[in-house]
């Protein structure tokens, strides 16, 4: 009995067996569900999982089932950063058990009920449990918010070399507390909406409306309510990332503000659009961005400057080569960054680019070309979000030599290489007519499937690694269950 | 050397994103014993619109075609228009009037004055039709296959010239799904791969190593054989095909503050989850493409 209970104590009631449990979850969604659609239905895949699970697929609900779906995953994703920023920031004891006890059972009960009504039949007690489950998330939320309040004086920033203010308070644990608080009231977008459409079972996707001239406060809340989601669960990791990697020094003091301001008027752009400011909002959103984004670039400088040095210590005169090699040497370190770096190419330049040419361009084409253009690109953000997260826990789980190169090249190499693939296809109608373009996208599809289906594998062989470990007396997990404090591994 | 053998592979990988396609491939000619001339009646009443099947009601009949005008349709109809000055050839494509649309000036809407538009291009490869100069012709293989590369325009002139005109998007669902249910497809509640024409259905007309879909003959999923090829009888309740799959289909309202039109009924290109009787799709009036087509509705007497 010991033998159980000591290993659900490690999965629940410690900082990486929650985050293991989280992903792990996650990967099974993904690889089960990853089988639905695209070149998996197109392959016939579909109906043999479809068969096998006895999944209970109406054709009318399949945007409720696609709705349902994204919230598993992301409330699974929001709960991976709780444990991540729980662990490594200062929090009084009570507030960070009861957040993780709430947003654990939360997202569990939102995934496994969720998927539950969407995907096997309607019992409307499992649609009760599913919103509870997000509603616990919700409250989740709040405690933290309360837990990150920043002005305490048990949270003041002793140390000058980080971001604070004259009187010591820490401006990093603002843009954290900004971040979660906004996160809260952003839920509200889609809670609000989601009920009234939730209960007259009229669910849609906002890429199959947006261009309709005329569109209601609830669906301009939803369409805001996913945008501002992603945007904030992107600036939540990459606090995350620099808090990991110790950010500090004078960029840290630029960047720390800059974040927060960058979140507010992104909220404040994004909670327009169901106001007067509307027709403004997205330019707000705009200005928004741009300083998050420059937080993020000064974060990426610190962080390759610091690998630099550290690569190179002991070299007298280090070439550029060295430098280089330095910077590389260890993917679990530059991962992160870098892909924040990539992000800007598969994800904020097809937005500013669309942006600029919408109505000369993309507004020309068919509504389902655009489409694919606005899915495409939030899917490669979440994606990217999720490799940053498996990076920092390769280090986490502590991946050493070989093996942390190849686990960390791996999901570099192969996530990149599907998300251009994704590019490439979004973007393809610039320059290949529908006619001409099935060999190109044969390719494309062929190289984006192996990308994630290879990265699936490699996050399978990780997990059976963990499974398995869990199996011995002495293994991996005895030793994570004691290290709770992330903080204490801040190097 | 395995370095080397990878290399070589990524290389090829690459180089085969570029191979041309051979728009002119051979077509298996199959005839369906569909009439395209063929009208249907669909009669005043009740129905269930869109995804969450909202009780709609048509106060009058009226008549839609049985299957998409095709190819050799609208040919014969090209020529008696350029004959007749009705159309006239502007640089690579065939131009006509239309009236044009009041201009409210709405954000992102373009305005449609009244003027010469294209009805259809003279030198895209992928038309299923040709010019000499004098004549259009279709392409042989294709004279029953849906017309394609036609825009809104050219799908509101050849109706018009037709004395008839465009559906508008509730009549062309009350003619897809019936008055009975809210059935997602037109023949029902669920959908196989030999039922309509979409992206990898596996139709003998498709090949995704190479030139990718195609369009099949108008009529083709009605249950027949072809060279073995077993179709599923797929008419709506009121006997139309090609309802859902093959092409785009234009329809015919003029909405309020915006210049796009829009399209039912899903493609040879997109998955079946588009073709599902609601969805919606949209282009501007200029748009063509190879998978985008129309057929026409008019009143009864």
């Amino acid at each position: 009995m010991r033998l159980v209970r000591d290993r659900l104590q490690y999965l629940f009631g410690s900082t990486k067996g929650l985050i293991l449990v989280a992903i792990a979850m996650t990967t099974v969604v993904t690889a089960v569900w990853g089988m639905l659609s695209g070149p998996m239905a197109e392959f016939g895949v579909r109906d043999v999982v479809v068969r096998l699970l006895r999944m209970d697929l109406v054709q009318a609900e399949r945007e409720g089932r696609i709705i349902i779906l994204y919230h598993s995953i992301a409330m699974a994703v929001v709960a991976i950063e709780t444990y991540m920023l729980t662990g490594l920031l200062k929090m009084k004891a009570f507030y960070k058990t009861a957040v993780r006890l709430l947003i654990t059972v939360g997202y569990l009960m939102a995934m496994i009920f969720g998927m539950g009504f969407a995907y096997w039949g309607h019992n409307w007690a499992l649609h009760g449990l599913y919103i509870a489950g997000l509603t616990l998330v919700f409250f989740a939320g709040i405690l933290l918010t309360i837990a990150l309040w920043p002005w305490g004086k048990d949270f003041r920033q002793p140390d000058p070399a980080y971001a604070r203010t004259r009187t010591g308070i820490d401006i990093e644990r603002m843009a954290f507390f900004a971040a979660a608080l906004t996160t809260v009231i952003s839920a509200l977008f889609g809670a609000i909406p989601g009920s009234m459409f939730g209960n007259g079972f009229e669910a849609f996707l906002a890429e199959n409306i947006i261009r309709y001239p005329e569109k209601t406060t609830l669906e301009y809340s939803i369409i805001g309510h996913l945008h501002i989601m992603l945007a904030l669960i992107a600036v939540m990791i990459t606090l995350i990332i620099g808090r990991w990697l110790n950010f500090k020094g004078i960029l840290h003091k630029i960047a720390m503000p800059l974040i927060i301001l960058g979140t507010i008027v992104l909220n404040v752009g994004v909670w327009g659009v169901v106001t007067p400011l509307e027709p403004v909002a997205h330019m707000i959103i705009y200005v928004g961005a741009t300083p998050a984004m420059l937080g993020a670039l000064m974060l990426v400088i610190f962080g390759w400057d610091k690998l630099i040095r550290q690569g190179v210590a002991g070299i007298v005169r280090p070439t550029f080569f060295q430098k280089i090699g330095a910077l590389v040497r260890d993917p679990l370190k530059f991962g992160p960054l870098w892909q924040m770096v990539f992000m800007n190419f598969t994800v904020s330049g097809i937005g500013i680019f669309m942006a600029v040419r919408l109505d000369e361009v993309f507004r020309v084409w068919p509504a389902r070309e655009e489409r694919i253009e606005l899915t495409g690109h939030w899917h490669v953000l979440s994606g990217i979000i999720a490799t940053i997260i498996l990076l920092y826990y390769g280090d986490m789980i502590g991946l050493k030599g070989r093996l942390r190169r190849l686990y960390g090249w791996a999901i570099i190499l192969l996530s990149d290489l599907a998300f251009a693939s994704v590019t490439v296809f979004e973007m393809k109608r610039l320059f290949i007519s529908e006619a001409a373009q099935q060999p190109l996208v044969n390719t494309v599809m062929l190289l984006m499937d192996f990308g994630l289906a290879m990265l699936l594998v490699v996050l399978a062989m990780v997990m059976l690694w963990r499974l398995a470990d869990l199996f011995k007396k002495k293994g991996r997990w005895t030793e994570e269950a004691g290290q709770d404090d992330l903080s204490t591994e801040v190097r | 050397m395995s370095r080397l053998a990878f290399s070589l592979l990524a290389i090829a990988l690459l180089l085969s994103a570029c191979a041309t396609v051979d728009l002119n491939a051979p077509v298996p000619e199959y005839e369906t014993g569909i009439d395209p001339n063929a009208w249907a009646l669909v009669p005043a009443g009740e129905f269930l619109s869109g995804q969450h099947n909202h009780p709609a009601t048509l106060d009058y009949d009226y008549e839609i075609m049985v299957t998409d005008v095709t190819v050799g349709l609208y040919v014969t109809y090209l020529n008696q228009a350029l004959a007749d000055s009705a159309l006239r050839i502007d640089g690579e494509q065939i131009v006509g009037y239309y009236p044009g649309d009041e201009f409210r000036g709405v954000k992102h809407e373009v305005e449609i004055a009244g003027g010469d538009y294209v009805f259809v291009p003279l030198d895209d490869p992928a038309s299923r039709f040709t010019f000499d100069g004098s004549a259009f012709a279709a392409v042989p293989g294709y004279e029953n296959h849906p017309m394609t590369n036609v825009s809104w325009f050219g799908s509101w002139g050849y109706c018009a010239a037709s004395g008839a005109r465009l559906p508008i998007e509730l009549e062309w669902e009350k003619a897809a799904r019936g008055g009975d249910d809210g059935r997602p497809f037109p023949w029902g509640f669920d959908i196989a791969r030999n039922q309509a024409n979409f992206y990898a259905s596996r139709d003998p007309f498709e090949d995704m190593g190479s030139f990718g879909s195609r369009t099949s003959p108008v009529g083709f999923y009605n249950g027949r054989s072809y060279d073995g090829y077993v179709t599923l009888d797929s008419a709506s309740p009121y006997g139309l095909y090609d309802m859902a799959g093959n092409v785009w289909q234009w329809t015919g309202d003029v909405y309020e503050g915006q210049h796009y039109r829009y399209l039912r009924g899903g493609s040879k290109d997109t998955y079946e989850m588009d073709l599902r009787i609601w969805v919606r799709n949209n282009a501007t009036p200029t748009y063509y493409g190879p998978a985008v087509g129309f057929r026409c509705a008019r009143d009864v007497e």
